[in-house]
């Protein structure tokens, strides 16, 4: 009798469950349905009330226009420059940091890094201005290495979840390369980050991710048209209409998108395992 | 006169040699190994982090403008800023109503989310996605795709709202509408909360619910006395990030409403960076900055403090 009230009474449940996240993520993806559609519609079927939610015909032919009024495939082109470059840094400058902060013991090492951990509580707008001063004094504006160079600095979020990672294999491993003479070097290339490859892919993902995503970076740095990356050569775009061009600002926008859902499909287990390993787990 | 001193001398002998005993000298290496290893972190904290905190305080006791060398004006930006600058209170205003409203409305939906897809339920990577996706998209093209999907005539949502019998809104073009708008949108970008939430609550070992099933407790009371204790440092951490985040909250402001309509969206990024980049008053701009430095600090403490006592840390 009791175990089979417990039986209905979590039918119950998981329908209400079900049916909550059907309700929910219909109104997270109308954004994205909505930006869709709309890159779709021929120019007399944008404004309409009501709307037309699927357009017919379907008009393909507001992607190469959008091309075509904005070198969108150069901003594309130069985001996939700007994020390569900050990925290669990334991988190298955070490999040897969370090396340093995990397989050598040194004294005051602890210390340290709870030094790098504090850092992530500094705002990006402290250090803008004097990075900005700093950056035209040698040169760097107008060029894309304002938006490269610090990614092969490290950053304290790649660090920690690296050494999380590192500190997780066993030490034994290193003593015995060690024992055979095989130099901190070695160890780090042949022996640790072979190992450490689910983590590193984390790492070239976020650090992707932010370099494409990034606007105030791109929108301080570069005055040069052809140095625009896709953020701001979208936002120049975007200022410059009006709303009758929405349907081609949205082909543009679903052309920024599309390359982020890509790699998310692709990679999903590496994005969950990236967020459960910094999940703040150890 | 020490070398006359002959209780002196033995002793300097002695930390002479002790710096030079085989176990220092290993100590030594190590520490030097570790410090090579780490460099980049080193130089990257040199250069990005201390010496701009530092010139950015200098700055914000100076009047500077590109053109000029900075000037030393004392605090006379700090005191212009507090008593004599409406538009910042202004911008800090709408800075708070942003933190106070979007950030626990954030975590809750993300929490929502989380124990909803916890349950085991069919689909369950397909929902994640969904939830996931939006707060990974580039924020200039989600932010344009909001504009026109809250236009107050022909985006989706007036739309809905009409058939629904809903008031129609004008959103982004009506002062009082804007920012909850923004508030809406940032909520659709919660779904990295949600994953973290989400990890957090599978570690929460199955026993403990089982034991307070056999004491016959309702969903909401498992939910209350075991689910939010076990995961209250990952509440806090969501709610630290967030906070941090929130109050940096620039991309959509400048993008969708440029502060617009009547300064209700004039957000403190928006306004620093509009004072350093559009009006060149990058003195000005850095006393901005170091103010919310502070006020990030004084208030992410007050929630460590605050909390201390209702964050359950189990292992350590």
């Amino acid at each position: 009798m009791f175990s089979n009230l417990n039986i209905k009474r979590a039918n119950i449940n998981d329908i209400v469950s079900f049916v909550l996240l059907v309700v929910l993520s219909a109104a997270f993806i109308l954004p994205l349905f909505w930006m869709i559609t709309t890159s779709l519609k021929p120019i007399d079927q944008l404004l309409l009330d009501p709307p037309v939610w699927i357009p017919t015909p379907l008009e393909f032919d507001n992607y190469p226009n959008a091309l075509e009024e904005q070198p969108f495939l150069q901003y594309l082109g130069n985001s996939l420059q700007i994020a390569a470059a900050a990925v290669i840094g990334a991988i190298i400058s955070n490999s040897l940091v969370a090396y340093g902060f995990s397989r050598v013991e040194w004294k005051g090492r602890d210390a340290v890094f709870v030094l790098v951990l504090s850092t992530l509580m500094l705002p990006y707008h402290v250090v803008m201005i004097p990075l900005f001063v700093s950056f035209s004094k040698i040169g760097w504006v107008n060029t894309w290495l304002p938006l490269i160079a610090p990614a092969w600095l490290g950053h304290p979020f790649f660090i920690f979840m690296l050494r999380q990672f590192m500190l997780g294999i066993p030490k034994e491993l290193s003593e015995a390369t060690r024992i055979d003479g095989g130099s901190e070097w070695v160890l780090l290339t042949r022996v640790i980050l072979p190992l450490c490859k689910p983590a590193l892919a984390t790492v070239a993902l976020f650090q992707f991710i932010w370099s494409w995503n990034d606007f105030i970076g791109p929108l301080i740095y570069l005055n040069d048209r052809s140095l625009y990356p896709m953020s701001l050569g979208l936002a120049l775009y975007h200022n410059s209409q009006g709303i009758t061009d929405f349907s081609i600002l949205m082909a543009a926008s679903t052309m920024a998108v599309v390359p982020i859902i890509i790699i998310f499909f692709f990679m999903q287990r590496v994005f969950i395992q990236g967020i459960s390993l910094t999940g703040l787990k150890g | 006169m020490s070398a006359a001193d002959p209780l002196n001398a033995p002793v300097k002998a002695n930390t002479g040699t002790l710096m030079l005993t085989p176990r220092n000298r290993r100590e030594l290496r190590k520490i030097g190994l570790g410090l090579v290893f780490i460099s980049p972190w080193i130089a990257g904290f040199l250069a990005l982090n201390l010496y701009p905190i530092l010139a950015s305080f200098y700055y914000s006791l100076t009047r500077y403008s590109p053109i000029s060398s900075p000037r030393f004006i004392g605090l006379f930006n700090y005191e212009k800023l507090l008593y004599f600058d409406p538009l910042f209170i202004k911008a800090l205003a709408n800075t708070l109503y942003f933190v106070v409203f979007a950030v626990p409305l954030g975590n809750m939906l993300a929490l929502a989310l989380a124990v909803l897809l916890n349950q085991k339920v069919k689909g369950l990577s397909v929902f994640r996605t969904i939830f996931y996706l939006p707060s990974i998209l580039p924020l200039v093209a989600t932010s344009i795709v909001w504009t026109w999907l809250l236009h107050p005539q022909y985006g989706a949502v007036s739309v809905i709202m009409a058939e629904l019998g809903l008031p129609v809104i004008s959103w982004f073009s009506d002062p009082q509408w804007a920012k909850p708008a923004l508030i809406m949108m940032s909520m659709w970008g919660a779904g990295w909360m949600m994953l973290i939430y989400l990890a957090a609550l599978q570690d929460v070992p199955q026993e403990l619910y089982d034991v307070a099933s056999l004491d016959g407790a309702s969903l909401w009371r498992k939910f209350r006395h075991v689910t939010v204790p076990m995961i209250s440092p990952i509440i806090l951490f969501n709610t630290i990030v967030g906070l941090i985040g929130a109050f940096q909250y620039f991309t959509e402001a400048y993008i969708i409403t440029e502060g617009g309509p009547g300064d209700s969206t004039l957000f403190y990024s928006l306004y620093l960076f509009q004072n350093a980049f559009a009006y060149f008053k990058m003195g000005y701009a850095s006393a901005m900055a170091w103010l919310l430095f502070l006020l990030i600090l004084i208030l992410t403490f007050i929630i460590f403090r605050s909390s201390a006592k209702r964050v359950y840390y189990h292992g350590n």
